[in-house]
């Protein structure tokens, strides 16, 4: 027991996970790209035309995997960086730094296709609704985290504040999940419950998992591959990192 | 499978603009986002290896 919790705490130390990351980054994407021609076959010739939003609905197989995202990626930014800021161990700072860009890819993704879904089916592309108005504000949260980093030159001192702000931002997600709930919005209301069938035929659902699947892989592999540039790049005058690069 | 035709496909029942606005988008910024992030690897990547290539002459010059 004791023996593997040593083993386990091996790769909070940049030297060990370095390669570690470099290791796991292709399988992440030989998965993400397994999902995505599953999802993508799916999501455009076996699921069936929608009787209310025609082909129109299609939309919900990018978009729902965004959304997603753009909610997982924001939770886990902030358990590292808060492990960083209670452990003080110097890798959960990096991956917090890793996660924020490919997190506000997603929100960014989610607004874009939200707003492309709105202009046909609600007549706008933009309603300051409960929904719509959290998630844009979960993406001003990641550009706040990474400018915020960005503009404090010591990176322990960075990594601290961005944990703070990470921490006092998670707020938001529960605001944006329940939003459909709590106000009267425009947007539908979730598609996946647990309490109840989902509202949509099987292979709808099955396109829309393998896809959330896709970007969920693609996701980590981001991820790694961003914390190897920023282990690099913040630990370039340590003895280990002179070797590791030949 | 509901289509009739590559054009029935590709018109999207009259959504084309939104299904391919959507899912090009995401195709755009999904593959760019690898590129940069393999560019700011590789600019770490030799970065290091000009600082090394430093330590070596300072080496020589200080015990030729």
């Amino acid at each position: 027991m004791r023996q593997s919790i040593v083993h386990w705490f091996k790769f909070a130390s940049p030297q060990s996970f370095y390669p570690l990351a470099g290791r796991m980054i292709p399988w992440f994407w030989a998965a993400a790209a397994i999902f995505g021609i599953a999802g993508l076959w799916i999501s455009f010739f076996v699921a069936p035309t929608d009787a209310q939003q025609g082909e129109g609905y299609r939309i919900i197989f990018v978009h729902v995997p965004a959304s997603w995202m753009s909610m997982f990626i924001y939770l886990v930014m902030a358990f590292w960086a808060g492990l960083g800021l209670a452990l003080n161990t110097r890798v959960s700072g990096m991956m917090a730094q890793a996660l924020a860009p490919t997190g506000a890819l997603m929100a960014a993704l989610s607004l874009l296709t939200g707003a492309l879904w709105g202009k046909p089916m609600w007549g706008a592309w933009w309603v300051w609704d409960a929904r719509l108005t959290s998630e844009l504000i979960l993406f001003f949260l990641y550009l706040g985290f990474m400018a915020l980093q960005a503009a404090i030159d010591d990176p322990r001192r960075a990594d601290k504040a961005g944990a703070i702000l990470a921490l006092v931002g998670v707020v938001n997600i529960p605001i944006i999940y329940f939003s459909v709930k709590w106000w009267n919005t425009l947007h539908q209301g979730s598609t996946i419950n647990l309490n109840k069938a989902p509202s949509m035929a099987q292979t709808m659902l099955w396109g829309m998992m393998l896809m959330a699947l896709a970007f969920w892989m693609y996701s980590i592999a981001m991820a790694l591959m961003r914390v190897r540039a920023i282990i690099l790049e913040r630990e370039r005058h340590t003895e280990w990192v002179k070797h590791a690069v030949e | 499978m509901q289509w009739n035709s590559v054009g029935d496909f590709f018109a999207m029942g009259g959504y084309a603009l939104y299904v391919w606005g959507s899912f090009g988008a995401c195709a755009l910024l999904m593959i760019a986002e690898p590129f940069l992030a393999r560019r700011r690897l590789s600019e770490a990547r030799r970065l290091l290896a000009r600082e090394r290539l430093a330590d070596e002459l300072d080496l020589q010059q200080k015990n030729p």
